[in-house]
């Protein structure tokens, strides 16, 4: 492909400027972002510069910087990444531990930056980071061109549903402003991130210790660059919604100030709803009509997504915390097993057949989790027959429930496909995962979102474990997967099994 | 039940306002979450009233988070006895307004050693009139968790602290084993003495917090709006000079001229600044092209670096 070529497939994915700045003036809800990379790349001198040039730091912070720091660089700022790094160890051991959130804004709207860490063992930082973002800057220096780092950062920011990518190709002027340089980089990442089914993509050549394209044009080296600063792209990417799908309520508590007023409340965590909508209550799967939408300011006549309401229905209903709230078309899923995508966050790693505390929404209970593979980090392939998930290991798991539980996939709803799981022991917080599908309660052929197949035995708990044990077993668990039931629970799941069977 | 029964019980509030603009939406929204999801998870929750404009949001934000019922915890006051004069008459009018239920705490032994900012530095002080009488207060409570005004970027280590900030029984914080908190799923589980401190306001800035003021019409102590006020110089610093405690050092007078207060703690060592913002508009167009942080006039933040943080982990807010 000849640089003229490659250039114009770098741009066509930028959202043309002049359309999309309407669509700004509507949307200013504070956009969430995440900055990946290490100090090599320059990641705290370029959020430094954010800051910076939107005027986000002040003078006093400044002359702290400059107290502490006792340097300046040759340019006369502040050293950025003592702004960055907020807390003692940190100044000390001159690294980034954690994450730390960053704000600035513009005349058009506003920002939120997790900033984290970019080695792989802080993993786990990063998808702390990840998991409230709408949007990720990758970082990659022009000198050294796309890393396996840049590769690995993509991936999990893809695996946490973040859809909108930022490429910051820094140090643009230490190649001499070089375009074939750029545009090889932003080439080969867009292949890379399109196979991660990022679509939305956006390649800026900067310079950040210079502030060139970042909120300041870089227009006098790159006269050949036509596309946004990075900061006019942060100005037009969208805000996540989950407005679209199906109305969704986890109810956080109930408020009853009389004998005559029961509500519940909770946050809206997908689709819309107004007084005389059908809901179901689940699990329960009771139905009732919407009567009244309440909130401090006025009874309202519709909620959206992210809407903090009080609902009051039609008749008196057993609601109580935990329950999600739904609309009667477009139910979430509801069962006791469950597939999903995890990441362990804690030393210990995550154990199999351990009972967690996973809580989801508002709702919180025991589960098991049986690991089937590991993601590598190094290749992008899924590893089978993971056994233990060790700290900051991405793993595909089996979620298994004593109680009935409900999801939605993640990749649809963000709030009602995440989970976090919480040791018993500890009390810690040690895995957040995404559910992915619902498995079959009974024995049968299952057949996963990606394809896979595999066939289904529920035996009772003490042939479940001899047969689990041998080494044919094992060598065939790609194929076979075995559940502990006793013959009273699949009786009961035979009678209200309904179409799972 | 009669359903005209249950419609004549929600009075909503006579006020009519623009709705707000979807920024502060989001925001108001996101702490509203967090109010409701402490208040049902924990035993014993409390709300730190510290009377300043990031506290009457939060009790702003909280009253619309139980509505229509009432607001189901208590507000704790430190009070150090150093506020200044206009704080407390404020926070004793909106406790009788809004029907709250108001703790106030002096710790006794400060107050019997006579320790005050002027005798033993600002460092000892704070740690005795706040952090200590705080972990006095919060113990005699036997509150599980404790709602705060902080906002991450007020300093630098608070723009790593979480939402729901984990506390060890004697209240420290450890800011290298924190609990990841991902998406909006808080974990609230904590062992007998464990405590958790809360913050609905973390991703607010100073700007959302006037703006927001601004939208809802929400009172304030009159101190944060431009008026001719007594003062003296020290230490770089104007200090307002009405409360007959404080003694003129030599070389000292007192000045007469039009300042306000960014921030509220303690008068002897809250700086004003010089301003003619006396109103909300002017206040926010002020603060708009300010070139210095909001911490700027607070004498116990410029110890050191880090200081922040060394204060944090031992248990002050």
């Amino acid at each position: 492909m000849s640089a003229t070529a490659t250039a114009n497939a770098a741009s066509a994915n930028v959202i043309p400027f002049a359309e999309s700045a309407a669509r700004v003036s509507r949307d200013t809800r504070p956009l969430r972002l995440i900055t990946c990379g290490s100090v090599d790349d320059g990641k705290s001198t370029l959020i430094g510069r954010l800051l910076w040039d939107t005027k986000a730091v002040k003078e006093d912070q400044a002359a702290t910087l400059a107290r502490d720091s006792g340097a300046q660089n040759d340019l006369g700022l502040p050293d950025f990444a003592l702004l960055l790094d907020g807390l003692q160890a940190e100044r000390e051991q001159g690294i980034t531990i954690d994450v730390a959130y960053r704000y600035f804004s513009t005349d058009r709207r506003s920002f939120i930056v997790a900033d984290t860490p970019g080695h792989e063992q802080y993993t786990r930082n990063m998808v702390t980071g990840a998991s409230t973002a709408d949007l990720a800057i990758l970082l990659a220096d022009a000198r050294a061109g796309l890393l396996e780092q840049t590769r690995r950062h993509a991936t999990i920011a893809a695996l946490m549903g973040i859809r909108q990518f930022v490429l910051a190709v820094n140090k643009i002027d230490l190649v001499g402003y070089d375009k074939a340089v750029f545009e090889k980089i932003s080439h080969e990442f867009r292949e890379f991130a399109l196979a991660l089914g990022v679509r939305q993509i956006t390649a800026i050549p900067m310079s950040a210790l210079k502030g060139e394209n970042v909120v300041l044009s870089g227009a006098s080296g790159m006269p050949w660059y036509e596309g946004p600063t990075l900061i006019e792209a942060l100005e037009l990417a969208t805000s996540r919604s989950t407005q679209a799908g199906g109305f969704r309520l986890p109810v956080q508590r109930v408020v009853r100030p009389g004998e005559s007023f029961r509500g519940y409340q909770g946050t809206v965590a997908g689709g819309s709803i107004k007084p005389g909508d059908s809901v179901a209550i689940l699990p329960s799967g009771t139905v009732a009509n919407v009567k009244q939408i309440v909130t401090f300011d006025l009874v309202r006549n519709a909620a959206v997504a992210g809407d903090a309401i009080t609902l009051v229905l039609d008749r008196q209903v057993d609601v109580a915390r935990g329950d999600l709230i739904v609309s009667i078309d477009g139910q979430p899923m509801t069962g006791t097993s469950f597939d999903a995508q995890l990441v362990a966050l804690q030393p210990g790693g995550l154990e199999p057949g351990k009972r967690y505390w996973l809580k989801s929404g508002s709702r919180r209970q025991r589960v098991v989790i049986e690991p089937i593979s590991q993601l590598d980090l190094q290749t992008g392939q899924w590893k089978p027959h993971a056994s233990v998930l060790s700290m900051n290991a991405i793993g595909k798991v089996h979620l298994s429930f004593e109680e009935q539980a409900v999801f939605d996939p993640y990749e649809q709803n963000r709030a009602t496909g995440a989970f976090i799981l919480i040791d018993p022991d500890t009390l810690n917080t040690v895995a957040g995962g995404m559910v992915t599908a619902r498995r079959g309660d009974l024995g049968g052929i299952h057949r996963g979102r990606d394809g896979e197949q595999r066939v289904v035995l529920s035996l009772p708990a003490d042939l479940a474990e001899q047969l689990m044990a041998s080494d044919l077993f094992a060598s065939r668990r790609d194929e076979t997967e075995i559940r502990r039931m006793t013959s009273a629970e699949a009786a009961e799941l035979f009678s209200d099994a309904g179409s799972d069977i | 039940m009669s359903l005209s029964a249950q419609e004549t019980e929600i009075k909503n509030p006579p006020v009519s306002r623009p709705p707000l603009d979807p920024h502060l939406k989001a925001l108001e929204n996101e702490a509203i979450h967090i109010f409701r999801e402490v208040a049902a998870e924990f035993e014993n929750p409390v709300m730190l009233y510290s009377i300043g404009k990031d506290s009457s949001v939060l009790l702003h934000l909280a009253r619309k988070a139980f509505y229509p019922g009432r607001v189901p915890f208590p507000l704790l006051h430190v009070d150090t006895t150093w506020k200044f004069k206009e704080m407390i008459e404020f926070r004793d009018q909106i406790a009788e307004k809004y029907d709250l239920d108001l703790v106030v705490h002096t710790n006794k032994r400060g107050r019997e050693e006579n320790i005050t900012p002027f005798t033993h530095g600002s460092a000892f002080y704070t740690d005795v009139m706040k952090t200590e009488a705080l972990k006095q207060a919060l113990d005699a409570g036997g509150y599980d968790a404790a709602f705060g005004g902080a906002r991450r970027d007020e300093e630098a280590s608070r723009a790593k602290e979480r939402i729901y900030s984990f506390r060890t029984p004697d209240h420290k914080w450890d800011p290298r084993n924190q609990r990841p908190e991902l998406w909006n799923i808080y974990n609230g589980m904590i062992k007998k003495g464990e405590s958790v401190r809360a913050f609905p306001l973390s991703n607010w800035t100073e700007v959302d917090i006037w703006r927001y003021i601004q939208a809802e019409d929400i009172p304030l102590v009159p101190l944060y709006y431009a008026a001719e006020r007594p003062y003296v110089e020290r230490d770089g610093m104007m200090i307002l000079a009405e409360d007959p405690r404080l003694e003129l050092k030599p070389g000292e007078e007192i000045q007469h001229g039009s300042i306000r207060f960014r921030t509220l703690g303690c008068f002897p060592l809250t700086g004003a600044i010089r301003s003619t913002a006396s109103n909300l508009e002017e206040v926010i167009a002020e603060l708009e092209i300010a070139t210095v942080s909001e911490r700027q006039g607070r004498a116990i933040d410029r110890d050191q670096s880090g200081s922040m943080e060394k204060k944090k982990r031992e248990g002050y807010f």
